[in-house]
C-alpha cells in the first residue's frame, strides 16, 4: 500500500537535492535550512519527538537570523522565453495540467470505481498521493519533450523554492503551534470569555457575538477548523440551539463560513495568504490580505444576517 | 482560569505587527504558551517536534516547483499572455470574474485541486490578469501591477473558500457534523451543505463587484 511516509521519501529527496545545489552554490544558510528540512522528511518517523522538536529549533534559528537567501540559477532570458513561447505554442500549458488533472481524475477515479478496494492508496490519502504522481509525470513528460540541460528543472525548482523561502514550511510551523494551543487549553479559555460576555435575551447579538468569534479565532489560529468546535460549544449549541430554538444546520454551515471570512484577513493562514505574496513576489508580504480584506467584511455581514434569517425567522 | 497562556497570542500579534521573521515569532509563541500553561520546556519542545512532523504532509505540495520552474523556462508565462493578447475584448474584470465562477463551481464538485496557488496562479491566472490590465489600460505603474496580481490570489483563495462547502464530502462539513452529533444532533452532510449556497452567491456577488471597481480604478489611473 502507497502511504504517506512515500512521499515523505520523495519530498526529502528533492530538499536534498536542494540542499547539495545551495552547497554548490556556496549559500550556506540555505544548503542547511534545506538540508535540514531534508532530513525531517527522509527520517523524522524515526526520529524521537525531542530531536524533531531540536529539528525545527535550528530550522526557525536559521531563518531567524537572516541566512536564508534569494538565490539567482542560471536560466533563459525574457527574449529566449518570448521566442520559445512562439515557438511552442499552446502545448506548453499541457504539462502544467497533468498535475490536477491526475489529481481530479485520478481522486474520482479511485473513489467510484472498485479501484477503491483494491487497497493499493491508504485510505483518505489519495489525493495528495495522485497529485504527486502527476508532478512526477509532468516532469518527466516535460524533460523529455523540452530537452533542457540536466539540472535545469532543479535549479528552476530551487530559484522558486528560495524566493518563497522561510515561507514555505510557515503553513507546518502553524499546525504545530495549534497543536501546542490546543494543549495549553488556549480554545477553552476562549469559549469561556466569548461565553461570558453574551447580552441576555437578545438572539440578533447572540448571533452577532458568535459569527465575530468565529471570525476572529479563526484569525488568531489561522484556521476555522480550530475556531469551530470551541464556538459551537461556547455559543452555537448552548445559546443558539438550545437556548433560543436556532436551526443547527443553518447555525453549523453558516457559523463556519463566517469563520472561513476571518481566514481571509490574517496572516497566520500562510498557505493562503502568505505563500502566495512570496510566489507572485509581491512587495508587501500582507497585499493579498489586502485584496481580501474588502471582500471579507461585506460577506461577514451577510452571513449574519444569513443566520439570523434562516436560522430563526424562517425556521420557527 | 488561567488566563496566562493567552500571552501566546499577544506574542503573534505582536510579532507579526512589528514584523518578525514569522517562523520566529510562530515558535516563541508556542514556547511561551506552553511554558505558562504550566508543561515544562522539554515537554513543549517535544510536543511541537512531533506536530511539526505530523503535518509534513503539508510542504509535500512544493515537489511542484521544479516542474513550474522549467515550463518558465520556455515561456509558459509568455504563453499565458499572449493567449490573453489575443482574445477581443478580454478585461482583467472578465477574466478574473469567470476565474471566481470557475473556482466556485469546481470547488463545489469536489475538484478542489483544480486550482491553488503554485499551481494555476503564479503561472497562469496572474500572467493572464496582468495582460488583460495591460491590453485595457497600458503599461501598469509597478504599484497596480502588484495590485492586480494580488487579486488573482485573493480571487482563487475566494472562489475555494466559499464554493467547496456546497460540496458534501469536504472536510468541514465533517467537521461540523461530528460536532453537531457529539451534542445529540444528528444532520445529513446534505442539510448542511445546502446552508452554503446562499453564501457562495453573496461572495460571487461581493468579490465580482469588486474585481469590477478594481478594473475601473486602473482605468481611471491610467487616464
Amino acid at each position: 500500500m502507497i502511504t504517506y511516509e512515500w512521499l515523505y521519501i520523495l519530498t526529502g529527496g528533492f530538499f536534498l537535492v536542494w540542499s547539495l545545489l545551495s552547497l554548490r552554490d556556496a549559500k550556506w544558510g540555505n544548503a542547511a535550512f534545506w538540508g535540514l528540512l531534508a532530513a525531517s522528511f527522509l527520517f523524522g518517523s524515526h526520529l524521537s519527538d525531542f530531536a524533531n522538536g531540536v529539528l525545527v529549533l535550528a530550522l526557525v534559528g536559521i531563518a531567524g537570523l537572516g541566512l536564508l537567501k534569494r538565490s539567482d540559477p542560471a536560466t533563459t532570458t525574457l527574449e529566449e522565453r518570448q521566442a520559445h513561447s512562439d515557438r511552442l505554442g499552446n502545448r506548453l500549458f499541457l504539462p502544467a495540467l497533468i498535475v490536477p488533472l491526475t489529481a481530479v481524475a485520478g481522486t474520482l477515479l479511485y473513489n467510484y470505481t472498485p479501484l477503491s478496494e483494491s487497497g493499493l492508496l491508504a485510505e483518505r490519502r489519495e489525493t495528495l498521493i495522485l497529485f504527486s504522481l502527476g508532478t512526477l509525470i509532468a516532469l518527466t513528460s516535460a524533460m523529455l519533450w523540452l530537452r533542457p540541460p540536466v539540472l535545469a528543472a532543479a535549479e528552476e525548482g530551487r530559484r522558486l523554492l528560495d524566493s518563497i523561502g522561510w515561507a514555505g514550511i510557515l503553513p507546518q510551523m502553524l499546525a504545530a503551534l495549534g497543536a501546542v494551543f490546543a494543549l495549553a487549553g488556549v480554545g477553552d479559555i476562549i469559549g469561556g470569555i466569548a461565553g461570558a460576555i453574551i447580552p441576555d435575551g437578545s438572539i440578533f447579538l447572540t448571533v452577532v457575538v458568535f459569527a465575530l468569534g468565529m471570525a476572529l479565532f479563526t484569525m488568531i489560529m489561522g484556521n476555522a477548523f480550530a475556531a469551530f468546535p470551541v464556538m459551537a460549544a461556547a455559543i452555537g449549541i448552548p445559546l443558539l440551539v438550545e437556548g433560543y430554538g436556532g436551526n443547527p444546520a443553518v447555525i453549523g454551515a453558516v457559523g463556519m463560513l463566517a469563520g472561513f471570512c476571518g481566514t481571509l484577513m490574517t496572516p497566520m493562514a500562510a498557505n493562503f495568504n502568505i505563500v502566495p505574496a512570496a510566489l507572485l513576489e509581491l512587495k508587501d508580504q500582507n497585499a493579498v490580505i489586502r485584496q481580501q480584506v474588502g471582500t471579507a467584511l461585506p460577506l461577514w455581514v451577510c452571513n449574519v444576517v444569513i443566520i439570523y434569517v434562516g436560522a430563526f425567522l424562517l425556521w420557527s | 482560569m488561567n488566563y496566562w497562556p493567552l500571552a501566546g497570542i499577544a506574542i503573534v500579534v505582536a510579532g507579526f505587527a512589528l514584523r518578525f521573521n514569522p517562523l520566529l515569532v510562530v515558535v516563541t509563541a508556542a514556547l511561551v504558551t506552553g511554558v505558562l500553561a504550566g508543561l515544562d520546556l522539554v515537554a513543549v519542545i517535544e510536543a511541537l517536534g512531533k506536530a511539526f512532523n505530523d503535518n509534513r504532509y503539508i510542504s509535500v505540495t512544493w515537489i511542484i516547483l521544479p516542474v513550474i520552474g522549467l515550463l518558465e523556462r520556455y515561456g509558459l508565462q509568455q504563453r499565458a499572455r499572449a493567449v490573453i493578447e489575443g482574445i477581443r475584448g478580454a478585461t482583467m474584470g472578465k477574466l478574473l470574474t469567470i476565474y471566481l465562477l470557475f473556482r466556485q463551481i469546481t470547488a463545489a464538485l469536489g475538484l478542489t485541486s483544480l486550482g491553488g496557488h503554485p499551481q494555476t496562479v503564479r503561472p497562469l491566472v496572474a500572467p493572464m490578469a496582468e495582460a488583460a490590465a495591460e491590453k485595457s489600460h497600458g503599461e501598469l505603474a509597478d504599484e497596480d501591477r502588484e495590485k492586480v496580481k494580488a487579486m488573482s490570489a485573493a480571487t482563487d483563495n475566494i472562489g475555494l473558500f466559499f464554493g467547496e462547502d456546497i460540496f458534501f464530502a469536504i472536510a468541514s462539513i465533517l467537521l461540523i457534523q461530528g460536532v453537531f452529533e457529539s451534542y445529540g444532533y444528528p444532520l445529513t452532510p446534505l442539510q448542511l451543505s445546502v446552508w452554503a449556497i446562499p453564501t457562495a452567491i453573496c461572495a460571487f456577488i461581493i468579490h465580482g463587484w469588486r474585481i469590477r471597481s478594481l478594473d475601473r480604478r486602473l482605468g481611471r489611473a491610467g487616464a
